[in-house]
């Protein structure tokens, strides 16, 4: 009788809680997570505002699969430590996918408890290299540029589209010039396309730059990657022009500023640096701004059209996907595109989204003019 | 060998402009013993003035070396007449002082030249016109060495030996190494020594404005920074060549601009200042007075 009593009971919870299940069964949950207290609060604000009008916008065309699509907001200030339980309480709450988190570390923190419960994540700026390289959490995307993108981008531009055999790397020594050309020296190696066969620092502010000129003609390089500012890249340029070296080069968007056209001149001429896609043209964009003027009356934050993105990306893969499951969510996410603020997107083997981020231009007419 | 000959040329065009402005440093200890730290400044001054003046003169419809040679004459005679101002206002007044007065007076004047040019004009880096024409004939050079450079190299020697014959044959020059061995006697003599200390800061800016003018030509930019750097290059280039000593300031700016251009060519741009200060340092301590300088040595 004993034994009865359990299934039975056993059996009524089971009810409970299917019946539990059932209503919220009707809506589809969003997590969106991210920092929205404390100092780093106007990171993470501005994608909660994104996520909410690209839900209204959704919800009221009918919603996702039939659904209505319901926000989850946790707060994890930005921080790895409240990142875990932000996460964990977002896992209980059933959620399949998340938005979020905001900050890099705070991503890190999280991303494996998601991955053990097979949650999608995507991010609209955590910009660590690792969180998709790795390959360690095939569950995270995102819709921003990782920090080696510019890297990446001048490297396969040199090496794939213009053809380049021997590369140059030069850099300012600075963090942001040395950072660009350490991940663009790993690249070509990794590429075994190209030869790295010049790998130098130059020290900003210096009379002239015709040592390294010579030693650029010198090691035959058919292009030089140049990771730095403006000031010292339109010397190098003008004194390799001078000295009748027609060398490719290619630099990143410290160059891409108008002050290097005026320095350089005519001798600016066919320089490619890469700089952030242009967005302002993109009536999605220019959509979701608007709606974000009307709604807060002020001008959308930091990672908003990201956000934005990130949340049409992932309620349209839950669309084409036809059911909330982790594997057809994901495979969504890489096969189609989908038309968001940031331009057409979807999703690498890693996570990253193509067509997120950096373009190459080049100098025209002096002018920039975005090459592809 | 085209590689050697490539770094050659650089370094001597970089060390003769070090050289330029490491003459005003070296006259002006040879005379008065004191380090005029606001000599860098006088070379930017110099460079500014002849972008202020060159872009007027573009404006009005000028082109090509009647740009460069008026420039050049606005700006060689404002930035003698500020090297002219300087002396009278920091460093004439502190003349009998210890000699530690005038060189924070002169530390002081730098600093604010600097950041007078950076608030009155800008912080930013303008673009310098090209004033030196391509010369076509020289353009079959150009593996070897810009036309630039080739103005660069000739405009200084022919200034280095004019000055060698102002120093050595006029009365001028005579009056300046009298004064330069030995102050009091000079003045007991009849020589005018005030006359002879403003004449030495007018020509040590003249030749640093001349300095700015071609090495802002030569790379295109100029900004209000520049002449810090210059002039701490300059500096230990009149101190490797032994200070007070003009053919010593024009052998360590020369030596000073093969060295770095080695080192960036045959070992690495990241150690050109390693390597520069560290033969410095080497020369010093094998020659404290530098590679020119004596005990006692005749200054000018």
């Amino acid at each position: 009788m004993e034994r009865h009593y359990r299934i039975i009971f056993a059996a009524l919870l089971s009810i409970l809680l299917t019946v539990k299940i059932a209503p919220a069964a009707d809506t589809i949950k969003l997590g969106v997570a991210g920092a929205h207290s404390g100092d780093l609060a106007s990171y993470g604000l501005p994608t909660v505002k994104a996520a909410e009008l690209a839900v209204k916008e959704i919800n009221v065309r009918g919603g996702v699969l039939g659904r209505k699509v319901e926000l989850l907001v946790e707060d994890d200030a930005c921080k790895p430590e409240i990142a875990t339980n932000t996460a964990t309480k977002l896992i209980s709450q059933g959620v399949p996918v998340v938005l979020g988190h905001i900050c890099s570390g705070a991503t890190r923190a999280a991303i494996g408890l998601y991955n053990d419960a097979k949650i999608i994540v995507m991010s609209p700026s955590a910009t660590n290299p690792e969180l998709t390289q790795s390959g360690l959490y095939p569950n995270f995307y995102r819709t921003i540029a990782s920090d080696d993108a510019q890297a990446r981008l001048d490297v396969d531009f040199s090496i794939n589209a213009l053809k380049l055999k021997k590369l140059a790397i030069i850099h300012d020594k600075g963090d942001y010039g040395k950072g660009l050309a350490e991940h663009a020296r790993k690249f070509i190696e990794a590429s075994g396309k190209a030869k790295l066969v010049l790998y130098e620092g130059v020290t900003p502010g210096a009379l002239d730059y015709s040592a390294l000129v010579q030693k650029i003609r010198r090691a035959e390089a058919d292009g030089v990657i140049f990771g730095g500012y403006h000031p010292e890249a339109a010397l190098i340029v003008s004194q390799m022009r001078k000295k009748n070296m027609w060398t490719f080069f290619i630099s990143d968007d410290g160059v891409k500023d108008e002050t290097f056209l005026k320095v350089a001149g005519k001798y600016a001429e066919g320089v490619y640096a890469s700089g952030p896609r242009d967005v302002s043209k993109n009536s999605l964009a220019i959509a979701a701004v608007e709606a974000h003027r009307k709604a807060y009356g002020a001008e959308p934050g930091a990672f908003f059209l990201n956000a934005y993105a990130a949340t049409m990306a992932l309620l349209n893969a839950i669309e084409k996907a036809g059911a909330i499951d982790y594997i057809k969510i994901g495979r969504a996410l890489k096969t189609y595109s989908v038309d968001t603020p940031l331009g057409k997107i979807r999703f690498n083997d890693k996570g990253d989204a193509i067509g997120v981020g950096f373009s190459m231009y080049q100098v025209r007419k002096g002018a920039f003019v975005e090459v592809r | 060998m085209d590689y050697f000959w490539g770094l050659f040329i650089g370094g001597l065009t970089r060390g003769s402009i070090y050289a330029l402005i490491a003459l005003g440093y070296t006259m002006v200890y040879g005379i008065i013993e004191l380090i005029n730290f606001a000599h860098g400044e006088i070379y930017m001054i110099g460079a500014f003035t002849a972008l202020i003046v060159s872009t007027v003169l573009t404006m009005t419809g000028m082109t090509g070396p009647a740009v460069l040679i008026l420039a050049a004459l606005v700006a060689v005679i404002y930035a003698s007449a500020y090297g002219f101002t300087v002396e009278k206002i920091a460093y004439k007044p502190l003349r009998q002082a210890p000699r530690l007065s005038p060189l924070i007076s002169a530390v002081g004047m730098s600093i604010f030249l600097q950041n007078y040019v950076l608030l009155a004009q800008t912080s930013d880096f303008p673009p310098f016109p090209n004033l030196i024409p391509d010369i076509p004939f020289l353009e079959r050079l150009s593996p070897l060495m810009a036309p630039t450079e080739v103005v660069i190299l000739l405009t200084t020697a022919f200034i280095m030996i004019i000055l060698t014959f102002l120093v050595k044959f006029s009365r001028m020059g005579k009056a300046m190494r009298a004064t330069a061995q030995d102050r009091n006697m000079a003045m007991l003599l009849g020589v005018n020594v005030n006359r002879v200390i403003s004449h030495t800061f007018i020509i040590g800016s003249a030749l640093a404005a001349l300095g700015g003018i071609l090495i802002a030509s030569h790379v295109g930019r100029i900004n209000f920074y520049i002449g810090f750097i210059a002039g701490i290059k300059a500096f230990t280039a009149a101190v490797l060549g032994g200070i007070g000593s003009i053919p010593g300031a024009v052998l360590g700016g020369l030596i000073l601009g093969w060295t770095e251009s080695f080192a960036a060519g045959y070992v690495s741009s990241d150690y050109e200042d390693v390597f520069a200060f560290a033969l410095l340092i080497i020369i010093l301590i094998v020659k404290p007075a530098g590679i020119l300088g004596r005990e006692r040595a005749q200054k000018l």
